[in-house]
């Protein structure tokens, strides 16, 4: 790909002051497309005809001398858990099959506002419940570094947009690490902000008390742009902070001269040599750039593991009740109502879905909910409290993001547990709420990509972002 | 960290006391509860998957929990209302256009009552 629009703020930046046409980029973008989908699956759609006349739209805007928006021309990929009105929504669900949202994500109607051009849908595990896109009811992604792994997941759809250059930016959904770990594996950056700071509105909800949408690109800036550009309250979700969207462009450039950067002495063990090995590189660079390494303690980390997958299954067993075959969707005829909820749903859902929902019923179920559901709900909090203790001697912590590099395909499909393991360090700060996002940072084994976790206090991300900006200097030299 | 080659390969991993924890009867009944039609391969197959992930997930019980206050969201806001003005909602037809069956500005559904005993 040219090298020349591997920053999408570059290419906006060119659109806008006329130099290059959104039509011109938009075709650039769906020859990758033309030549590498079929062997990388990222999308479930192509919106060919829609991205061409919004690009015209972008041009016609420029042509008249109207402000494009800050993002004019940019393609981007939306994971295709956000709703799209009369655009096929699928959640790579076949329980979802056929069903056009009568509306629109407040994350797209941002986007396009700020004149982006939405290229497709992109691939995902079923309603994001997994961490390598193979849990789709149509057929796993691949990552584009090497064809033969897993691009992560669940929003690998996404991260394997940009890495292949089908999009300059894509948007995931992030409740355990489902976009920084796919950030990690494909080596992109991945962010998830503080919960409430970009709108679930249109989101088709998994776990709602962990869910949040955030950008796949190819630079920190451009993460920044697009957070500013879809950040900030919306009335349309009420757990969206009444805050407008945080600056961070602005201060992306002030160094990390005097932060003290945390290490987490009693992270749970279990990354890769090769992933260490990066981390630990990450902290030399930190500390040649002017910071401070200091030691903390999170001793509740080791817990996330145990207290997500009781709380987002609960979570999902009460939100995937709505597909019952009356509103959306797959419906299997039965004489009687009930008989047609328990075959749509038999018929409609995946085996890890079904896990999910059989898990999460159980955990809220009468006799066990003290036991399970109840008792992860305190260890969240001492998660959270774990980590405001840590922020008050440190003002950003560093970890793996994933505990490896990309692994190939099928690896851990029979194996659920080891499938859940990808999201250790990433999983407690969806439960804490707080920002985290994977940087790449050089390469481990067999060449590929490795990406380092930046994890912030609540309404940390302009601090977060400017770590991280050092650390792409860094690994760019 | 420890050893979880052993897991997710079906009743191979159940021991004597873990499989007590979790039965067949326990999951047909929570299949029910979910409305979930399941095939007798996969009862079984969940019957011995949940057993094993709950066994892992009994790492929370060594911890001393009693004072804790249980955290059911991240970023605490009560009460939150919208402004007290008209909006328009959803267009019904377009709803109605995505639904499996649809007569008369309603769902259709098959019987609700009377044949399900």
């Amino acid at each position: 790909m040219d090298e020349g629009y591997r920053s999408a703020l570059d290419l906006a930046d060119d659109v806008r002051n006329g130099r290059q046409t959104a039509a011109a980029v938009l075709e650039h973008h769906l020859a990758a497309i033309e030549l590498r989908e079929p062997e990388i699956h990222a999308f479930n759609t192509v919106l060919v005809d829609e991205a061409r006349a919004a690009a015209a739209a972008v041009d016609a805007a420029v042509a008249e001398g109207r402000d494009p928006g800050p993002l004019a021309g940019v393609p981007v990929a939306l994971k295709d858990n956000m709703c799209t009105r009369g655009i096929p929504t699928t959640c790579s669900s076949k329980i979802l099959d056929g069903w056009r949202p009568p509306y629109d994500a407040t994350v797209v109607e941002r986007l396009r506002a700020a004149g982006a051009v939405v290229v497709g849908k992109t691939n995902l595990d079923e309603f994001a419940m997994g961490s390598s896109t193979e849990n789709s009811a149509f057929g796993p992604t691949r990552n584009p570094l090497d064809v033969t792994r897993v691009p992560g997941g669940s929003s690998g759809g996404s991260a394997a947009a940009v890495a292949a250059g089908f999009a300059a930016v894509g948007l995931g959904s992030d409740t355990g690490g489902s976009i920084r770990q796919p950030a990690a594996l494909c080596g992109v950056v991945g962010v998830k902000t503080t919960y409430g700071v970009v709108s679930r509105y249109g989101l088709v909800a998994f776990a709602s008390s962990l869910d949040q949408i955030g950008p796949f690109t190819h630079t920190v800036a451009d993460a920044a742009a697009v957070i500013e550009a879809i950040g900030g309250h919306d009335p349309a979700d009420s757990t969206s902070i009444p805050q407008p969207a945080p600056v961070l462009t602005a201060t992306l450039g002030d160094g990390v001269e005097g932060l003290r950067v945390g290490r987490i002495t009693d992270l749970p063990k279990g990354a890769d040599p090769d992933v260490e090995e990066r981390v630990e590189a990450a902290f030399a660079a930190l500390v040649a750039a002017g910071a401070t390494v200091v030691d903390v303690q999170v001793p509740a980390f080791t817990y996330g593991l145990t207290a997500y997958y009781l709380i987002a299954p609960a979570e999902a067993s009460s939100n995937l009740a709505r597909y019952d075959g009356v509103r959306y969707g797959l419906r299997v005829e039965a004489p009687d109502t009930n008989t047609m909820y328990m075959r749509t749903r038999e018929a409609g859902f995946g085996d890890e879905v079904k896990r999910r929902i059989m898990l999460g019923t159980y955990a809220l179920s009468a006799g066990y909910y003290d036991a399970y559901y109840g008792k992860a709900l305190k260890v969240r909090r001492l998660i959270a409290d774990d980590f405001a203790r840590a922020y008050q001697q440190a003002d950003v912590l560093i970890s793996p993001a994933s505990p490896s590099v990309a692994f190939p395909l099928g690896d851990k499909t029979d194996n659920p547990l080891a499938m859940y393991l990808c999201d250790t360090y990433t999983i407690p700060s969806n439960l804490s709420g707080d920002p985290a996002m994977s940087v790449p940072f050089g390469r481990g084994a067999d060449g590929l990509p490795v990406g380092v976790q930046v994890l912030a206090p609540t309404l940390g991300e302009a601090t977060m972002f400017r770590v991280a900006q050092t650390l792409e200097d860094t690994a760019r030299g | 960290m420890r050893d979880y080659s052993g897991l997710g390969t079906g009743g191979a991993v159940a021991s004597g006391d873990v499989s007590e924890r979790i039965s067949r009867g326990d999951i047909e009944h929570v299949a029910k509860l979910a409305r979930l039609e399941l095939d007798a391969g996969e009862i079984e197959d969940l019957t011995a998957r949940l057993d094993a992930m709950l066994e892992h997930f009994a790492d929370i019980d060594e911890l001393q929990l009693d004072d804790v206050e249980p955290m059911t969201q991240p970023y605490p806001l009560v009460n939150v209302l919208r402004d007290d003005v008209v909006a328009p909602g959803l267009d019904r037809d377009e709803v109605l256009a995505a639904a499996p069956d649809a007569v008369d500005g309603r769902f259709r559904v098959p019987p609700i009552i009377g044949l399900d005993g």
